[in-house]
C-alpha cells in the first residue's frame, strides 16, 4: 500500500520532487525532509510567521499549506533569497540595522518584507507595519525591523 | 569590627537589634564570632562549611561569590540578602 | 517615521565600545544557515512526543501505555517509573535557586500527582512525529481529579488544596514547620515604619494584580539527545546556558554531568524561559531505550501550558509622603504564583519594590506561593515589573494629589550612591537620577500633548546586574585575527559585544575578532545568559583573556628582537621596542611572526566578578490614546531611557531597550494566561496576543551612560530594565487621558471601558 504521494514542485528556481504523506505540511517536508532548516517553525497554526514562504507570488505561512498543494508551484525560501553575488539588500539592511536578536523569525520577515517589496516598491512606514503584522518578533520590539525594511526599499527603488 | 546588618526575619535570635559589630577578618569568622554572642546564626546562615545556598552575603555593596571565604575589613558592612540571578 | 534613537560613545574613550559592527553571526542568520535547536536532524533520529495532564490537579491512580507501545512505529515510551527515585531531602542548586530533586524531576515526568493543566506524563518516542503524537491519544491514565487552586491569594488560605503534603513555609534559613502551599516567606525592614506613616501629610494604599504572562519566544522548545551505549550522554538544545542544563539533566537522570555534554545551538528567544529544562531528560531516556537520536520540541500551546511563565501577582502596597513630596514610609505586601513547584522571584520582587526610591522607613512581606499553574521561570527582570506597577502608579497618585510634576517627585525621591535599601544593602554609583533627568529633557516630555483622550505617563524602574561565572579562550591566528570561543549563549548579539571588548584592549577591529559559543566539553565553565550579565561577566572575561594574550605578544616581540620583555612595551595597538622606536610590530605584524616564536599564542579570562547591588535604572514615557467608545489603548509615542553603564554596541544596547519596551507594553495591555476551570484557555499566539508591530510606535531611546564602579569599561548589564516601568507609565498614561486608575494587569480593554463607565456614573450621582 503506498502512503505516500509523489509531489514536483519548483523551490528557489530549482526543480524539485520528493514524497510526502498527505497529512505533511510544507513546512515539515521543506524542514525535515528536504533539510532546508532555513524556514522556521514557530507555532504551526499560522500565527507567527516565521515559516513564511511565497508560493506563487503569495506570501504563505508554509505551516498552513500541505505539501502536497506544492505540485507544480514555484515556491520562494529565505534559502534563495541572497545570491552567490551577495545579500538581498534586505538581508544587508537587517544586519547594518541590527534588525534581529535571537535571528529566529528573522527568515519569516525576510520572506515577507520581501513580498511586500515585490508589491508594493514604495512602502510608507505604516503600509510596512500593516504587512508585517502577521510576523511576531519577541526580541526587538520591531523599530528597527521597520527601519530596515524602509531603507531596504529606498535601496531596490535605486537599483531597479 | 565589621557592622553586620541582621535581616528582619533573623532578629529574634540578636533580640531585635538590627546592627551588630563583630570581629572577623572573613565573612566566616564574623558569623562565628556572631553566633558567639547571639547563638543560632551559623544554623540560620550556613549548611555545613558553606553558605545556604538561599543566602547570599554582600559586603559594602557587592554581592560575594566567594561565601564564607570573603574577605571582610573593620569597616566593612555586611548584608545577607535572598540569593537571586534574573532572566 | 520618527526620531531615530540617541546615542553615545562609549563616553569618548574607545576605539571599538560605541561603535556598531555587524555581528559575528548575522549573515547565517539572515540567511537562514544559523542551525537553532529547533534545527537539528540525526541520521536515523527518532521524533518524541509529550503526553500532557488535561487536569490542574489530580492522583495518577495508573498509566497503561501498553497499546501505545503497541503502534507501529512507536519504539519506546517511559514514564515517572523510568526516573530514578529521590530522597526528600535533595536539592540542585542553580544560579537561580535552589530546588529540591523531587520537585525538578516530578515536572520533568509527574510521579503520584499532575499539579497543573499540561504536566508532564508520559513520552514517546516513533519514527515519525505524527505516529508519536498518534501514540499520545493511546495512552491510558487514570485520574482521580482533586480540588485546585490557581489565584494566587486563594491558594495562601488555610483551607485551600495544599499542592505538596511536605511543604512547609522557610522563614529565609528557618523552617517554620507549618505546612502551606506558602513555599516561603520573606520580609524586609528598615527605620520606624510607625513613625514613617506618622510624619507623612498624605498616604495611598491600594491593591494591584497581574496575571500570568509568558516570555513568548519564538522558537518553541526543544531537545534533542542521544546516549551512547557507553553512557555518554550527549543533548543539543535551545538553552540560556548549555552548563545549567548539564547539571539539571545530570541531576534529574542521576548521573554525574561528565556524562553529559551539552551543545547549546543558536537559540530562539530565551529572556528567562529557558533555563530550566523541560525535554532533554525525556529525550535522554527515550535515547537509552531506543538507542536512537531522539529529538522532542514542543507545540506552542504546550510552551504556553507547560513552561514559564512569569508569576502572576497580588500585591499590596502603601506609600507615605509628606507636603513637599519626601517619601517618608513604604509597605509593601507581595505574593508571587510559582506555579506548581516553589520558586518564584520573591527575594527579587521584595528587593525591587522600592529600590528607586530614598525612602527612610519600609516593611516588605513577599511570599512564595504554590499552586495549579505550570511551575513560574524568569522573565526579564523577574519579579520587578510586578511590584513596580503598583509602586509608581502610587507615586503618580502622589504626585497628583501634592500638584507637582510626575518627574519632579521621581528626582526629589530618586535612588542615588549611599543610600540604604529596605533590603538593608546599601547602592554604590548608580544613574537612577540621570535617567530621570535625561527623560525630562527630552523633547518628547518638553512636548506638550494634545487632543481628547490623550494622556502621558512616566515611570522608573530597576534589575539588578549578575556576576557569575565565565570563561573566554582566546586562540591568536598567524593572519592577525583572534578566535574567541566563550561559553554564553548569544540571544541578542552578545557574540559582538563580547568581541569588542576584547578587540578593545588589542586596538584591534571587531572584525578581526571571530567569536563562537562552545559547548560544554570545549569551553570553560560559563553560567547562563540571564540575569544582564553577559555583556558584564564575560565582557569582563573578554577583557582579562585579552591582558593575558597581550602579556604573551609582548614577550613574542621580544623575542622577535631578541630583547628583554622589560624594554617591550605595547601602545596604541602596536608593540614597541622601548629603546628603538623604529622597532614596531602591529598585532597583526607580529603574529604573522608567530610561526618560529615559540608556542601558541592562547589567553583566558576566567572570572566570577562580585556584582554590585547597584544596576540599570530605566524612565520611560509613554503617550496614549483612549478610544472611549471601546477601551482599546494606542501607543502614540513612546521613550526609553537607560543607564547602560557604558554601551559597548550601541545598536544591540537599544535594541535590548527597544524588546523590553514591547514586552512591558504587551504585559500592560493585553497579555494574560486567561484561566476557566482552572485551565488555560487562550494557549495559542492567536489568542496570548502579544504585541505586532502594527501595535507600536517607533520606540526611541536614549542611552545614559553612568559607568559601573567595577567593571574595567564601565559596563552595566542592560538586558532587563527595560521591561519593568511600562506597565506602571501606561497605566499612568492612562489616568491622564481618561481619569481612571487601572489596579490590575492587563489593562484591557474591557477593564478601561468598565472603568470609565463606573467614573461616569459616579459622576452622574454626584
Amino acid at each position: 500500500m503506498s502512503r505516500k504521494l509523489y509531489v514536483n514542485t519548483t523551490i528557489n528556481g530549482e526543480e524539485i520532487e520528493f514524497l510526502c504523506e498527505p497529512r505533511q505540511s510544507l513546512l515539515e517536508v521543506l524542514r525535515d525532509d528536504l533539510e532546508m532548516t532555513g524556514t522556521k517553525e514557530g507555532c504551526n497554526d499560522g500565527n507567527c510567521g516565521a515559516c513564511n514562504v511565497i508560493m506563487d507570488g503569495v506570501l504563505m505561512n508554509s505551516c498552513l499549506v500541505l505539501a502536497a498543494e506544492a505540485q507544480n508551484r514555484n515556491i520562494s525560501t529565505i534559502e534563495g533569497l541572497a545570491t552567490p553575488q551577495g545579500l538581498h539588500p534586505l538581508q544587508q539592511k537587517f544586519l547594518e540595522n541590527a534588525s534581529l536578536q535571537c535571528g529566529v523569525c528573522t527568515p519569516g520577515f525576510l520572506m515577507a518584507a520581501k513580498s511586500l517589496l515585490d508589491h508594493n516598491p514604495d512602502p510608507t512606514e505604516h503600509e510596512v507595519r500593516h504587512w508585517l503584522a502577521g510576523n511576531l518578533c519577541r526580541c526587538t520590539g520591531y523599530d528597527k525591523i521597520v527601519r530596515a525594511v524602509c531603507d531596504a526599499a529606498d535601496v531596490v527603488k535605486e537599483t531597479a | 569590627m565589621a557592622t553586620v546588618w541582621i535581616p528582619s526575619q533573623m532578629q529574634n535570635l540578636s533580640g531585635g537589634i538590627e546592627q551588630v559589630t563583630v570581629d572577623g577578618s572573613t565573612v566566616r569568622e564574623v558569623i562565628a564570632n556572631l553566633d558567639a554572642i547571639h547563638s543560632g546564626f551559623r544554623e540560620r546562615l550556613c549548611h555545613e562549611d558553606r553558605l545556604k545556598p538561599t543566602i547570599a552575603v554582600v559586603i559594602d555593596g557587592e554581592i560575594s561569590s566567594l561565601g564564607l571565604r570573603q574577605k571582610v575589613s573593620p569597616q566593612s558592612e555586611v548584608n545577607f540578602l535572598p540569593a537571586m540571578s534574573g532572566g | 517615521m520618527s526620531a531615530t534613537s540617541t546615542s553615545v560613545n562609549g563616553n569618548g574613550k574607545y576605539k571599538v565600545i560605541g561603535t556598531r559592527p555587524i555581528r559575528p553571526d548575522g549573515v547565517d542568520k539572515v540567511t537562514g544557515r544559523a542551525l537553532y535547536g529547533i534545527d537539528m536532524n540525526l541520521t536515523g533520529m527518532l521524533y518524541g512526543q509529550i503526553l500532557r495532564s488535561p487536569h490542574p490537579h489530580a492522583r495518577i491512580r495508573g498509566i497503561d501505555t501498553s497499546k501505545a507501545a503497541a503502534l507501529e512505529g512507536v519504539r519506546a515510551v517511559v514514564t515517572a517509573k523510568d526516573l530514578p527515585p529521590a530522597g526528600a531531602d535533595e536539592v540542585i542548586s542553580l544560579v537561580e535557586g535552589t530546588f529540591r530533586l523531587t520537585h525538578l524531576r516530578s515536572n520533568i515526568l509527574a510521579g503520584d500527582k499532575v499539579l497543573y493543566q499540561g504536566h508532564s506524563v508520559a513520552a514517546v518516542a516513533a519514527t515519525s512525529l505524527h505516529i508519536a503524537e498518534e501514540a499520545l491519544r493511546l495512552i491510558e491514565v487514570d485520574y482521580e481529579i482533586l480540588p485546585d487552586v490557581v489565584d494566587v491569594v486563594a491558594a495562601m488560605q488555610e483551607d485551600a488544596p495544599l499542592l505538596h503534603d511536605d511543604l512547609t513555609t522557610q522563614e529565609f534559613g528557618e523552617d517554620s514547620g507549618k505546612k502551606s502551599n506558602i513555599a516561603s516567606h520573606i520580609q524586609f525592614k528598615l527605620g520606624d515604619l510607625e513613625k514613617g506613616f506618622a510624619e507623612s501629610d498624605i498616604i495611598v494604599e491600594e491593591e494591584f494584580n497581574t496575571a500570568s504572562v509568558h516570555q513568548g519566544y519564538i522558537e518553541s522548545h526543544n531537545a534533542t539527545a542521544e546516549w551512547k551505549t557507553d553512557g555518554q550522554l550527549t543533548v543539543w538544545t535551545s538553552t540560556q546556558g548549555a552548563f545549567g542544563v548539564q547539571k539539571q539533566t545530570a541531576g534529574i537522570l542521576g548521573i554525574p554531568v561528565s556524562k553529559v555534554k551539552v551543545v547549546p545551538m543558536e537559540i530562539g528567544g530565551g529572556f528567562g524561559g529557558k533555563i530550566p529544562v523541560y525535554l532533554a531528560p525525556q529525550a535522554a531516556l527515550l535515547s537509552k531505550l531506543t538507542g536512537r537520536a531522539v529529538k522532542i520540541v514542543m507545540t506552542r500551546t504546550d510552551v504556553f501550558q507547560s513552561t514559564g511563565p512569569t508569576p502572576a501577582s497580588y500585591v499590596k502596597v502603601k506609600l507615605g509622603a509628606d507636603k513637599t513630596g519626601k517619601l517618608l514610609a513604604a509597605e509593601a505586601n507581595i505574593a508571587f504564583a510559582a506555579g506548581a513547584f516553589p520558586g518564584s522571584p520573591i527575594g527579587a520582587g521584595a528587593v525591587c519594590v522600592f529600590s528607586c526610591y530614598d525612602i527612610p522607613n519600609g516593611l516588605v512581606n513577599g511570599y512564595d506561593v504554590v499552586l495549579n499553574k505550570p511551575r513560574s521561570a524568569a522573565y526579564r527582570a523577574p519579579g520587578s515589573t510586578q511590584v513596580n506597577f503598583a509602586v509608581e502608579t502610587l507615586v503618580d497618585e502622589i504626585a497628583e494629589k501634592l500638584g507637582m510634576d510626575p518627574i519632579e517627585i521621581r528626582l526629589l525621591n530618586a535612588a542615588e550612591e549611599g543610600m540604604r535599601r529596605v533590603d538593608g544593602a546599601v547602592y554604590p554609583r548608580i544613574g537612577c537620577r540621570e535617567t530621570l533627568e535625561q527623560a525630562r529633557a527630552h523633547e518628547h516630555y518638553q512636548t506638550p500633548l494634545t487632543g481628547p483622550h490623550r494622556g502621558r505617563g512616566i515611570a522608573t524602574g530597576f534589575w539588578m546586574n549578575a556576576g557569575l561565572k565565565s570563561t573566554v579562550t582566546a586562540s591568536v591566528n598567524e593572519d592577525g585575527t583572534v578566535n574567541l570561543m566563550e561559553g554564553s549563549t548569544d540571544i541578542g548579539g552578545s557574540r559582538a559585544s563580547i568581541a569588542m571588548q576584547f578587540a578593545e584592549v588589542l586596538g584591534l577591529p571587531a572584525e578581526a575578532i571571530n567569536p563562537m559559543v562552545g559547548d560544554t566539553s570545549s569551553v570553560g565553565y560559563t553560567e547562563l545568559t540571564g540575569g544582564s550579565r553577559v555583556t558584564f561577566a564575560t565582557g569582563w572575561a573578554a577583557y582579562e583573556a585579552a591582558n593575558e594574550v597581550k602579556r604573551i605578544l609582548i614577550t613574542k616581540a621580544a623575542l622577535y628582537w631578541e630583547a628583554k620583555v622589560e624594554e617591550v612595551r605595547f601602545e596604541d595597538g602596536d608593540f614597541i621596542h622601548a629603546s628603538d622606536p623604529e622597532k614596531r610590530l602591529s598585532f597583526k605584524e607580529l603574529a604573522s611572526h608567530l610561526v618560529d616564536l615559540g608556542g601558541p599564542v592562547v589567553g583566558t579570562g576566567a572570572v566570577d566578578p562580585d556584582s554590585g547591588v547597584g544596576g540599570s535604572f530605566t524612565t520611560c514615557l509613554a503617550d496614549v490614546e483612549v478610544d472611549p467608545e471601546t477601551g482599546k489603548v494606542k501607543i502614540l509615542r513612546f521613550t526609553m531611557v537607560q543607564d547602560a553603564g557604558t554601551a559597548i554596541h550601541p545598536s544591540y544596547v537599544e535594541g535590548q531597550m527597544q524588546g523590553g519596551s514591547a514586552q512591558g507594553i504587551g504585559w500592560a495591555l493585553n497579555e494574560e494566561y486567561f484561566y476557566s476551570e482552572g485551565r488555560m484557555k487562550n494557549a495559542s499566539f492567536l489568542d496570548y496576543r502579544m504585541p505586532t508591530c502594527l501595535d507600536l510606535p517607533m520606540i526611541e531611546t536614549v542611552i545614559v551612560e553612568v559607568p559601573h564602579p567595577q567593571h574595567p569599561f564601565g559596563v552595566r548589564g542592560v538586558g532587563e530594565a527595560s521591561i519593568v516601568p511600562p506597565p506602571a507609565a501606561i497605566a499612568n498614561a492612562i489616568y491622564d487621558a481618561v481619569g481612571v486608575r487601572l489596579r490590575d494587569l492587563p489593562m484591557r480593554p474591557d477593564r478601561i471601558f468598565s472603568a470609565c463607565l463606573e467614573k461616569q456614573a459616579a459622576t452622574v450621582a454626584t
